[in-house]
């Protein structure tokens, strides 16, 4: 009954979702305010639901409802009860309801905070989200329905895959898809600017913090996936330029260029074009991601179960949507570009190359993820792009940008005095050269050139990072008024780009200095690296709630001191027959001290000798703590005073002339 | 098409389960970088996803093992690599080697780059253009409190 | 000029979409083999029956043959294991590389599900499987009579690419 209940919410947030995205649209045409005011009124119920449409899946999980396919395919009864939860998104059909959630949540948020917002945008952007909404549910009934029933009725599930059962599950993908469909908020503002005409510093003052918003979620979503890879997939690894990640890194690239354009077009009223476009390639790209995560095209570790005919569904609707709103961009932008001056040196200059950089980059992602469907297309051969080329063209394109960041905080807009103002840099540039370069041989006792370059450019990010702040205060007569006159974004664009220096410092150490052994240890023996030794105190065995475990014990000591004990795990699965390697780190902000089990060299002697890999990576923390960073800092730009003064100004503007 | 899929399903990869084995023989610290680089260049065919520095697989074992027999051997990179390509074909390289048909990769970002700037460059020496409409007094009002705001 | 600016991004979309269309047909996993049109690589393995003696390419030339990996533990070997029955009888010669397997249980094996073969050899480590670029079973390669790769079948042999790749390659140089 509750499945059913579920499948029929769907039903009518489908039909709602078309009364969303057609209703207003013909209601702006003919400038009917009551039509085009249904947006939001339907925007709610839709988004209402979805959320009982959710909720009913959820029961289904909870209850163990195995007659439910879906659940029957993902879940099992010993299964924890957290982790059947978040099981509802933990394949094909569940994660596609997970993304509606959010995208009926984002058109729901639009529309209670939009009464800064005139009437006809507000009613286009959620119109715009409603079509999306309607291709969405379009492809979940028709190819994809979560609440298909199975008979027989099977006894029992399959359980979730095992590589999902941590708690990474919980919180990586709904803050990801937070992220990734928010930028259909965006994509919807550019719509609604293209179709109104009206493109201006108002409007990006509009979208810019739905975007930022997003951005700082999709931030986060990335973070804890590679902190969850890293953890869960039992080789150290965290970032593998899967084509998957990428699928999810392009759009933070474009949307990072786009928060930065839309400043842009905020303060001066400049690059309009190029950020709606910007705004629609945002989206695009994740809907890209939905594209080659479901239908097989590429090979995966992220691949859902492929099938061909849903990706013809997607494509399609990915063609729909991203063609219609590109080719209403070819059509509309260039009669809406309004040309003001833009010189070298300000921040307009800036950004436009901090654009540059960063769309470069996405385009390099793609291109190297997309280069071997090219190549076989074409029959030109396999061939395969992976972390040596990301990794290389990664820092070399990146760089650059690292560079520019360092003169976010004293050029000014319109017009910068470059003379003055790199004044307080060249100081902070021999900083940034003697400490990077030194930092190797004085936190590993060696040198390396790749470090050293990361280190530099780290800590040249990092010590410009506060000019923005610092140029503020001097203004002002005391520390604390020049404090308090620091508007919140510029706390939050301080924070963000401090987070990039970090990330970079993690990085630049943790790929470079970082150490891996496979060593064959029986019990009471040690292994080092380096100064830290780690000891293999044997195996027990131990019955988890849904798995059988090898439990090793390895104590770590550095400089003959104990430091840690580890306990890295060789998990069996008997539901689905897999086997799991659960490693165990010990962690600082300095260095990660990580072991795996690998297989014992007798495979019927678990109490015998066992092939262990050890890792030591230096900074490894830095690599996440950046990542939070920028979601924190996203999270102050976001609430910038401005966003919600604009709010009371646009109140006492009376109602016919907003609707004009 | 069943038939196909059914036949995927069926085709048994040479999976298993000696994973992390150390190798035979030691190597000194160079022929060990040189071992750990290569091993992380290389793309196991099983799982296809990992490199077979990290995969559990068989075969990826067996081809690590040949790369440390080789470098003891006295192989260089090159000849490594093209042992396994010989049996195996590029897509086994997950570094793509520069060739006419990779160039496009390796050099078409460059050239992107170098495009980007030359258009922005064009960009910032514009000449003063046409005039903006005038704003409304909605964003009149928020312009005056941002500037405020500014200094 | 400026209009090349405002279309290219839905030019680019189209190339993409067709891009994946293509794309959606094509198997990402499927490695094909550069040996192709190459000489068998060499090898010399002992052979099941008789033991004692081994098994070596000089003794695949002269006609064309089926080289066939194969192991009792592999689940897609018994799918296309009818087939090869039925192609031994029509006179096809398949030779069997026994990978990663222990002789008593490849007997036993072929006991029960009849033996296509001429001749078996066991690849015990898999050293053979290696150079022919073997990565997982079952995979077939087709020898013309002068030792050459003709074609690499992955997977199971079904009786589409029976028809469709191999007999030709065989009915051509017969």
């Amino acid at each position: 009954m509750i499945p059913e209940l579920g499948h029929f919410a769907l039903w009518l947030a489908l039909a709602v979702g078309l009364v969303q995205a057609i209703v207003p649209t013909v209601g702006y045409a003919r400038r009917n305010l009551r039509w085009m005011s249904i947006a939001g009124a339907a925007a709610q119920v839709q988004f209402l639901l979805v959320v009982v449409s959710y909720l009913c899946l959820s029961e289904a999980f909870h209850q163990n409802d195995f007659s439910v396919a879906y659940v029957a395919a993902n879940s099992h009864s010993a299964l924890p009860l957290i982790y059947r939860l978040s099981a509802v998104w933990g394949a094909h059909e569940g994660s596609l309801l997970l993304w509606l959630l959010m995208l009926s949540g984002w058109a729901f948020a639009v529309s209670i905070f939009n009464r800064r917002l005139p009437a006809d945008i507000s009613s286009l952007v959620l119109a715009a989200l409603g079509a999306v909404s309607v291709g969405f549910l379009l492809f979940m009934l028709l190819t994809s329905n979560p609440f298909e029933r199975a008979f027989p009725v099977p006894l029992e599930g399959r359980d979730l895959n095992p590589l999902l059962q941590d708690p990474g599950l919980i919180i990586h993908p709904p803050m990801l898809y937070m992220g990734y469909v928010g930028f259909s908020v965006a994509f919807a503002f550019a719509i609604a600017a293209l179709v109104t005409g009206r493109m201006d510093s108002a409007w990006a003052r509009w979208a810019r913090p739905w975007t930022t918003t997003a951005w700082l979620f999709l931030t986060m979503g990335i973070t804890l996936g590679s902190w969850w890879a890293y953890n869960e997939l039992g080789w150290g690894g965290w970032w593998f330029w899967d084509p998957v990640e990428n699928a999810s890194f392009m759009p933070w690239l474009v949307g990072t260029a786009l928060i930065h354009s839309l400043a842009v077009t905020e303060k001066r009223g400049l690059l309009q074009s190029w950020t709606l476009l910007l705004s629609i390639v945002a989206f695009s790209l994740s809907l890209l991601g939905t594209f080659l995560v479901r239908s097989g095209v590429l090979v995966s570790v992220h691949a859902f179960a492929t099938d061909p005919a849903r990706g013809v569904f997607i494509l399609a609707f990915l063609g729909v949507v991203v063609g219609g709103g590109l080719l209403l961009y070819a059509i509309r932008a260039p009669k809406l570009v309004r040309q003001g001056e833009m010189q070298l040196a300000s921040r307009e200059g800036l950004l436009l190359f901090n654009n540059v950089f960063l769309v470069v980059t996405a385009a390099m992602v793609l291109f190297g993820t997309l280069f071997p469907l090219l190549m076989d297309a074409l029959d030109l051969g396999k061939y395969s792009v992976g972390p040596p080329y990301f990794n290389r063209m990664f820092f070399l394109l990146m760089a650059p940008l690292a560079v520019l960041v360092g003169f976010a905080g004293v050029v000014s807009w319109k017009r910068a005095n470059l003379i003055e103002s790199f004044k307080p840099l060249r100081v902070l540039a021999l900083i940034a050269v003697v400490l990077g370069v030194a930092l190797p041989f004085l936190t590993q006792g060696k040198g390396s050139v790749a470090a050293s370059a990361g280190a530099v450019l780290s800590v040249w990010v990092l010590v410009t990072s506060v000019q923005e702040v610092w140029r503020r205060v001097r203004a002002k007569p005391s520390l604390a008024a020049g404090l308090r006159s620091v508007p919140r974004g510029a706390w939050g664009m301080t924070l963000a780009h401090i987070g990039l220096g970090v990330w970079t410092m993690g990085v630049a150490f943790a790929s470079t200095f970082n150490v891996e052994k496979d060593v064959r240890l029986g019990s009471g023996q040690s292994a080092d690296i380096g100064r830290y030794e780690f000891r293999f105190d044997g195996v027990t065995h131990v019955e988890g709630p849904n798995f059988k475990s090898d439990t090793g014990h390895v104590v770590v000591s550095y400089r003959g001191r104990e430091i840690a004990t580890l306990n890295p795990e060789k998990r069996l699965y008997p539901s689905q027959g897999s086997v799991m390697t659960e490693a165990a780190v010990d962690h600082n902000p300095l260095r990660d001290l990580y072991v795996a089990m690998g297989e014992p060299i007798d495979k019927n002697d678990a109490n015998g000798d066992w092939a262990l890999r050890l890792y030591y990576k230096p900074m490894m923390r830095l690599v996440w703590f950046g990542g939070v960073l920028m979601f924190f800092g996203g999270i102050l730009a976001a609430t910038d005073r401005r966003y919600r003064l604009a709010q009371r100004a646009a109140a006492s503007i009376p109602d016919g002339a907003a609707a004009a | 098409m069943r038939t196909l899929v059914l036949a995927a399903l069926l085709f048994v990869f040479a999976g298993g389960a000696f994973a992390l084995t150390p190798q035979e023989g030691t190597l000194d610290p160079e022929q060990e970088a040189r071992y750990r680089t290569l091993i992380h260049e290389l793309r196991c065919l099983v799982c296809q996803n990992q490199t077979i520095a990290d995969s559990n697989a068989d075969l990826a074992a067996d081809l690590r093992r040949e790369v440390h027999t080789h470098i003891v051997a006295g192989a260089t990179d090159d000849e490594v690599r093209r042992y396994v390509t010989d049996r195996y074909g590029e897509f086994v390289l997950y570094k793509p080697p520069m060739t006419a048909r990779t160039a496009v990769l390796w050099i078409g970002p460059f050239l992107l780059v170098a495009f980007g700037v030359l258009v922005a460059l064009r960009i910032l020496r514009r000449p003063r253009a046409v005039a903006a409409p005038a704003p409304s007094a909605d964003t009149e009002r928020l312009r005056r409190l941002l500037d405020e705001e500014e200094r | 000029m400026r209009y090349v600016r405002y279309t290219a991004p839905v030019v680019i979309l189209l190339l993409l979409i067709f891009l994946f269309y293509r794309g959606l047909a094509l198997d990402p996993r499927e490695v094909p083999s550069p040996l192709v049109g190459k000489a068998a690589p060499a090898f010399e393995l002992p052979l099941l029956e008789p033991e004692g003696q081994s098994l070596t390419p000089k003794a695949l030339g002269g006609r064309p043959v089926l080289v066939n990996f194969f192991a009792s533990w592999c689940a897609g070997c018994q799918v296309e294991h009818p087939l090869l029955m039925e192609l031994s009888k029509q006179g096809v010669e398949i030779v069997g590389m026994d990978y990663k397997d222990e002789p008593a249980d490849v007997r036993r094996w072929l006991q029960r599900h009849g033996n296509p073969y001429r001749q078996v050899a066991i690849d015990r480590v898999g050293q053979a499987g290696l150079d022919w670029g073997v990565y997982g079973v079952p995979e077939t390669y087709v020898l013309g009579p002068d030792g050459t790769i003709l074609f690499k079948q992955i997977g199971p042999v079904t009786p589409q690419a029976w028809e469709r790749d191999i007999r030709p390659l065989l009915v051509g140089v017969r």
